[in-house]
């Protein structure tokens, strides 16, 4: 037994000798191989992207070697009777081959659709970790706008991976893509003829989609994720705020062994759960659909979810007096606002957003501590606004399964979006700041006044107050551990000598921004508040002469848990031992 | 407005009565240990936890293999679907059952001691800046890039130039002709028969009840050497209404014949097949955004994201009593593109 260990140490001891000679690559095992990750369930987000990635290369590459991206047309014979006969192209009887003659083939197709699904899901969801904790502030700005791109371009490949089958219904999704690249001014024709090769729909479109689909966007994506990854290496994961983490240290576990076990375990259940989905839940039976033909088209179709917002936003928009002609040129604002003006203006708020937070709070600081949501109430309340403006596209892109399923007129739903649309991004904004400020609230409430225990104790004078147990100090630093921000403070318009000064106008607009960011805020506890609350004791008890009021459970605001029927006797700067010592 | 890190390093200031501006970081809280941290028997169970799923995952792909050879897809979509079920579980157990060991395993057993490492601010120091840049400035300077304005300027034009090389066949060819006048017309014209879709049997008038729908492709459309193409393009819906109902412009009342329509089948929005006819109320709708059209008013837009009534195609019937068009639609089908009213 103890042979064999020396000898398998030998051939390991020998092989790292033989590559450390030539690549050096002990040094890199050295400073990664222990190197420090924070631990958070919403940092495997992004990891389900990257796993998802993994398993639509694996299964990809099963797909590729049986899929014919040819629109050549055939006879259809084989198995599947129903479509014995039918002319079909061959992208499409290929397909049918794939799910009927190849064992496996039809998992292998059910397993990449869902993981596409879910690549685009973890994106999103990830991508949302992100900004609700302010992950995006420098130094990694750059890798937000790196993750943002890869968001685009999961969407290229979802949506050229989706018409390849050249079903009915991704055929028509083609055509809807023509339509709206027609609408672009002066080159939309143009690009049309671009993208087919001519007239829609051609006979080149499925083998450049499939090239598109297979080559160029995969590898762009995993060059990009090499990026992304380098720059987390490099800036070091953030973590959350916590006792022990600060800005200049990282606070985890080592990746060997445990993100070895963790992470690489973690693609295996990420695996698991896709071929669960692939084995038992049906995706994209095309061969209900039948082969594309431009005449038929199915009631109730959806594009994947990750378009559903785009199909939405065609859906709202209102077709009376949108098409505009200039000088006997056709602008179609019915088509351009939806598919090209609102989608443009929801991604680039997003690809814009830590550029336009950094300036308009003027913090040039790096952060590697992450916010709480609710601590950064502004830019909560903005990803929740862009959310909902998001969430009723999605909703308006299946109204006609709404007005299906609750029988209901797809007229009316249809006007209800449209003013839903306008409408509650706005209300979401409010309330979304409101909640936050109320959870600061919440947070200084505890720290200030501990947690309730619902013991009441009768002291001999005949008061009554409630025990409160204090807030350890682990417990209470995640509560006011953020540093209080203000508003940007710009120097006067004149100088002393009453000349106007340069750039004011600038620092004006930006001063307000500010404001917009931090002027309604709740400040974190300081030592002296709590000090303060500690010694007065008011409040656990009503100032002496109010009449009795029964104010518990009243939540935050007051601060008084007890009640007393009789003035207290002043106890000084002394803290009640009740109080304190649980 | 401070512009470097220093100041994340919390600096204690201190208020008048001593007590610290800012709570401090109280550091790492206590080690909380698991039970296979001090029971044998705790950590010897966790283990053979991790053992028996690892074991789950062998048991998967020994099933999945099983199921391979001994249940193939088959002839209908039952056994297919039969057949994917087996393999997607058993991919499943192999799969999961492996992450879940190796999850467990980092959970249960391995060191959950929170270690730390330091961060260091992103930006290089004033001497490895000055450094760069001193190295920038010498490459520079052997080059002579400054000194040589017309080499500047060579290299500059050459390397702007090279990609066309590329560009322009590709821009040349990938559009095909680029004619994108085709859009203007369809395979309809004069006395082109109007036949079932996709049969191609011509239709008579006298088929054509009130309140039926005829898919219309025109005759001869599968001689066509592009007929998808052209399919795309003349694809038409045929309705008889009662001509009552029938609103039409003075100058339209010959396009019908005794209350048959026939309108464009694609959308004046972005070009779905518009197939969905509501009898009672001769509405037609887009399934795909819901534009819907007035078939007994001249296929105006009455709801949805479409600007443009449908196209109507002229007809009338030849002489053995067969639907024919009297001429191709009198402007382009389908979505709206820049130059289509040129």
């Amino acid at each position: 037994m103890s042979t064999s260990t020396t000898a398998a140490q030998r051939a390991a001891g020998g092989t790292a000798d033989y590559l450390d000679q030539r690549t050096g690559i002990s040094l890199a095992v050295k400073n990664f191989a222990r190197k420090i990750f924070p631990d958070h369930w919403s940092f495997l987000l992004g990891e389900i992207a990257l796993y998802s990635f993994v398993v639509l290369l694996i299964t990809g590459v099963f797909l590729t070697l049986f899929f014919v991206p040819s629109m050549g047309l055939v006879e259809y014979e084989g198995p599947f009777a129903p479509m014995n006969g039918v002319e079909m192209s061959e992208a499409f009887a290929s397909t049918l081959d794939l799910s009927f003659e190849v064992t496996g083939g039809l998992l292998m197709r059910q397993i990449h659709h869902w993981a596409a699904l879910l690549f685009m899901a973890s994106i999103v969801t990830h991508m949302m970790r992100v900004f609700f904790t302010g992950a995006f502030r420098k130094p990694r700005e750059v890798n937000w706008l790196v993750g943002f791109i890869l968001m685009i371009l999961g969407l290229a490949a979802g949506f050229t991976g989706y018409s390849l089958p050249d079903d009915v219904l991704s055929g028509n999704g083609l055509r809807i893509t023509d339509g709206v690249v027609k609408s672009i001014p002066i080159v939309g024709s143009y690009m049309s003829y671009f993208i087919f090769g001519g007239e829609f729909p051609g006979e080149h479109i499925i083998p450049r989609l499939f090239t598109v689909h297979i080559l160029l966007v995969p590898a762009l994506i995993l060059a990009l994720i090499g990026l992304h990854l380098f720059f987390v290496v490099l800036h070091k994961h953030t973590h959350f705020p916590g006792p022990g983490r600060t800005e200049r240290n990282v606070v985890g576990f080592p990746l060997f062994p445990v993100y070895v076990a963790k992470a690489g375990g973690f693609f295996f259940v990420v695996f698991g759960v896709l071929a669960l989905m692939g084995g038992t839940m049906t995706i994209n039976a095309v061969w209900n659909y039948g082969p594309y033909d431009p005449s038929p088209v199915s009631a109730g179709a959806q594009p994947d979810w990750y378009m559903l917002f785009l199909e939405g936003s065609l859906r709202l928009m209102p077709g009376q007096g949108t098409e505009w002609d200039l000088w006997g040129y056709t602008l179609s604002l019915n088509v351009l606002i939806p598919a090209v003006v609102i989608p443009g203006i929801l991604f680039t708020l997003l690809a814009a957003y830590p550029f336009i937070e950094a300036w308009a709070t003027g913090d040039k600081r790096e952060h590697h501590v992450l916010d709480r949501p609710r601590n950064a109430p502004v830019r909560t309340a903005t990803g929740v606004a862009i959310l909902t403006a998001f969430f009723i596209l999605i909703l308006a892109g299946s109204n006609d399964l709404i007005a299906t399923h609750f029988a209901l007129s797809i007229n009316d739903i249809t006007y209800v979006f449209r003013v839903l649309f306008l409408v509650t991004p706005f209300l979401a904004f409010w309330a979304t700041k409101r909640i936050c400020l109320g959870l600061q609230r919440k947070d200084r409430e505890l720290v200030l006044h501990g947690h309730e225990t619902g013991r009441v104790v009768r002291f001999a004078n005949g008061e009554y107050i409630e025990v409160h147990k204090p807030l350890d100090e682990y417990e209470r630093w995640i509560r006011v551990h953020h540093e209080p921000r203000r508003p940007l403070e710009i120097e006067p318009a004149e100088d002393e000598h009453g000349v106007r000064r340069k750039g004011y106008r600038m620092d004006a607009i930006r001063a307000r921004a500010s404001r917009f960011f931090y002027e309604d805020r709740v400040e974190p506890v300081t030592p002296a508040e709590l000090a303060a609350a500690h010694s007065h004791g008011e409040h656990d008890a009503l100032p002496a002469g109010e009449p009795e009021t029964q104010e518990i459970g009243a939540g935050s605001g007051g601060g008084r848990h007890a009640v007393t029927g009789a003035p207290l006797p002043d106890e000084g700067d002394t803290p009640r031992p009740s109080v304190q010592d649980h | 407005m401070t512009t470097d890190n220093s100041s994340t390093e919390v600096e204690v200031r201190r208020d008048a009565s001593g007590l610290p501006e800012r709570f401090e970081n109280p550091g790492l809280a206590p080690h909380q240990e698991r039970m296979a941290d001090n029971d044998p028997v705790a950590d010897k169970r966790a283990e053979r936890q991790v053992v028996i799923l690892f074991a789950l995952s062998v048991l998967g792909t020994i099933g999945f293999l099983v199921a391979y050879f001994l249940v193939p897809p088959g002839e209908t979509v039952a056994s297919m679907r039969l057949s994917n079920l087996l393999l997607g579980t058993t991919l499943f157990l192999g799969m999961f059952s492996i992450g879940a060991a190796a999850v467990h395993w980092a959970k249960v057993l391995m060191s959950d001691h929170e270690r730390q490492e330091q961060r260091h601010p992103q930006r290089s120091d004033e001497k490895v800046r000055a450094e760069a840049i001193a190295q920038l400035k010498d490459g520079a300077e052997d080059s002579g890039i400054a000194r040589r304005g017309v080499l500047k300027g060579a290299v500059v034009t050459a390397l702007a130039l090279a990609p066309l090389s590329i560009v322009v066949p590709l821009v040349g060819e990938v559009g095909g002709d680029w004619n994108v006048s085709k859009f203007r017309h369809t395979l309809w014209k004069q006395g082109k028969k109007l036949t079932r879709d996709p049969s191609g049997e011509p239709i008579r008038a006298s088929e054509v009840t009130v309140g039926s729908v005829f898919h219309v492709i025109p005759e001869g459309l599968r001689d066509e050497e592009l007929w998808i193409e052209e399919k795309a393009k003349a694809i038409v819906l045929m309705v008889r209404i009662d001509p009552n109902d029938l609103t039409e412009r003075e100058e339209r009342k010959d396009w019908s014949y005794e209350g048959i329509v026939a309108y464009s089948k694609v959308c004046t929005h972005v070009g779905c097949p518009v197939a969905l006819y509501e009898q009672q109320t001769h509405h037609l709708l887009c399934p795909c955004h819901q534009s819907t059209f007035d078939m007994a008013n001249e296929a105006r837009v009455v709801f949805g994201p479409a600007s443009r009534p449908l196209p109507q195609l002229p007809i009338t019937v030849d002489d053995e009593g067969y639907l024919v068009a009297r001429s191709d639609f009198h402007e382009p089908i389908g979505p709206s593109y820049w130059e289509r009213l040129k």
